[in-house]
């Protein structure tokens, strides 16, 4: 797979995409435009672009006000610092009401790198799937980015969207049939099914290639949506494969395998294995080294593929 | 889009208007059994002038209407003022005020925009409010509509660290469109704001931050109207109106000796002497 552009790259060519498209859209910034990449929609539209400083909180109100106003709003920072600190707003201000905005986290996972844990989004899938009403995405590369940003500016209704920093692997080279709570198998496969989303969609497909060597059929999902999960996905994975391994560069506690988990026990279990950070914060260091350090690679998705067995 | 404008104000139609609006307070949170009335109680005046002196312009029959002017209760514990605000003004009727807090019942403990038209935000948990009216001022201008933006805090509330960053924000966009009113009754839930976390000086911090700041007798109707009017006629910077008000006003003498008397409904037997004040 050749690498393309970022996720957050990608969100923000779309979003000022978007804003030619619909004049009711704006967004609202703290302070971390050419970081996040709202600053292509800045240049753009800079009388519907608000930097807010280095206050969340106050962002995160300040677009709740906006969307009880008819405007539809992005509000894009850190996805540790637009989760964590402004959580409150995001559930007083936006999931309570039920508003337009749409929230968007970069700078998300481990891979962030060197910059270290404070600046890690590791639990902000988790706060999201439990704001009440919130659809939750994770993209897993750049052409599914776009379609991603499409899909959530068609809704009315709130939601998350995480982006990574660091250039990702394009896995949809050949264009993306991306739909709101819809899993896509990127391969089928009959002994076990791999259900990944963000970064984890390329290892994924790596370790499908590796346990095809082993003599086992692997199908891939692509889980973009954790939030609401296809469960109809889940439940073919499980009644047809009978295995299921979920990867996520997150903690196991709340994210995708923890829906996947749900939605499987309720409908049939089976067998599962996970592979995600586990109830610790990870540390500086590059990028591969930390995902290596901490086990979010297609080697350690077979390795749990083949426990199950 | 009220009936009243400046010209034909009749102060003591508004006086009523107050006290009919206190009596709704007292029915209300003794009929529930619980809520705040003396956190509602502080801030009938202000509601009063909003509402009935011709300073907002509402329609009941059109809730949503996108020229009109909001008022923000950011205090969200102060509900029933708001809720008999709403009733006296048309938007439901006054019966329905009985139901507060109540399962089924759109008058929830804090307000709640999806179920109740006239709420402009669903407030409760504290210092939110003043950025959520931010983001209308924004739209507003946005849109060319000259609607203002009335945003009630309590004073305890300004502990909040968010109230500060919106204070912060308000002055960079330049939103004179905006408009804070402070209920400064004195107390918050565990006793005085000056020995929980002291405010003073209050005023003057909001000028520090390039604000229009006044400070008035918050139970003085023409107070409170001039103070609006000449935050309506300040350009270029939001204003902010530290109202001096007190917790439970005028009745909280037969509350006994807790000045506070927060989170509190009446008794029956409280709530008659109440409304016998208030007739």
């Amino acid at each position: 797979m050749k690498l393309g552009k970022s996720v957050r790259e990608a969100f923000g060519l779309a979003l000022a995409q978007l804003g030619e498209a619909d004049p009711n859209i704006v967004v609202v910034d703290g302070d971390v435009h050419n970081s996040t990449r709202t600053d292509y929609f800045a240049k753009k539209f800079p009388e519907r672009f608000f930097n807010v400083g280095i206050a969340e909180s106050n962002m995160v109100g300040i677009a709740g006000g906006l969307a009880s106003s008819g405007k539809r709003v992005w509000a894009a920072s850190f996805a540790a610092f637009i989760m964590c600190n402004a959580y409150d707003q995001l559930r007083m201000s936006v999931a309570f009401p039920g508003l337009d905005v749409k929230v968007v986290g970069t700078h998300a996972g481990i891979s962030i790198g060197e910059d270290g844990p404070s600046q890690m989004g590791i639990e902000d899938v988790s706060l999201a799937c439990s704001l009440p009403g919130f659809t939750v995405v994770v993209p897993a590369d750049e052409p599914s980015t776009y379609k991603a940003v499409q899909a959530l500016a068609s809704i009315r209704t709130p939601a998350y969207l995480r982006a990574g920093r660091p250039n990702v692997p394009v896995v949809y080279e050949n264009g993306c049939d991306f739909h709101l709570g819809k899993a896509i198998m990127l391969r089928p496969g009959k002994d076990v099914t791999l259900i990944a989303n963000g970064l984890l969609v390329a290892a994924a497909l790596e370790a499908a290639d590796q346990l095809k060597g082993k003599g086992i059929d692997a199908r891939v999902l692509d889980m973009h949506t954790v939030k609401p999960l296809d469960d109809a996905a889940v439940l073919a994975a499980a009644r047809e494969n009978g295995r299921i391994v979920v990867a996520e560069e997150h903690l196991l506690h709340g994210g995708l395998g923890s829906a996947v988990a749900l939605s499987a026990g309720r409908q049939h279990p089976v067998p599962m294995r996970f592979v995600a950070l586990v109830d610790t914060f990870a540390e500086s260091g590059k990028p591969e080294e930390l995902l290596a350090k901490y086990g979010l690679t297609a080697k350690e998705i077979v390795k749990a593929a083949l426990s199950l067995n | 889009m009220t009936t009243a404008t400046r010209a034909d104000l009749n102060v003591k139609e508004l006086e009523s208007r107050a006290k009919s609006i206190r009596r709704s307070i007292v029915e209300s949170t003794t009929a529930a059994g619980s809520g705040h009335p003396t956190s509602s109680l502080s801030g009938v005046e202000i509601a009063t002038a909003l509402y009935f002196a011709g300073v907002l312009r509402y329609d009941p029959k059109k809730p949503r209407w996108p020229e009109r002017d909001r008022f923000i209760l950011s205090k969200g514990h102060g509900a029933p003022l708001l809720y008999a605000a709403l009733a006296e003004a048309g938007y439901f009727p006054k019966s329905d005020l009985l139901t507060l807090r109540k399962l089924g019942s759109p008058l929830e403990g804090h307000p709640n925009m999806r179920r109740l038209p006239g709420v402009e935000a669903s407030t409760g948990s504290l210092g939110q409010g003043l950025s959520i009216g931010i983001g209308v001022a924004l739209a507003a201008r946005l849109d060319n509509l000259d609607a203002r933006v009335y945003v009630m805090t309590g004073d305890g509330e300004i502990d909040q660290g968010q109230v500060w960053e919106a204070v912060m924000a308000a002055h960079k966009f330049k939103l004179d469109n905006l408009t804070l009113i402070v209920d400064q009754n004195g107390y918050q839930q565990t006793g005085a704001t000056a020995e929980v976390l002291d405010l003073k000086p209050l005023a003057p911090k909001f000028e520090a931050f390039g604000w229009c700041a006044q400070e008035i007798n918050g139970h003085e109707l023409s107070d409170v109207l001039a103070a609006l009017e000449k935050a309506r006629n300040t350009k270029g910077r939001p204003s902010a109106i530290v109202a001096r008000t007190i917790k439970g006003y005028p009745i909280q003498e037969i509350l006994g000796s807790d000045p506070n008397h927060h989170g509190k409904p009446l008794t029956k037997e409280e709530a008659a002497k109440a409304l016998a004040i208030l007739r």
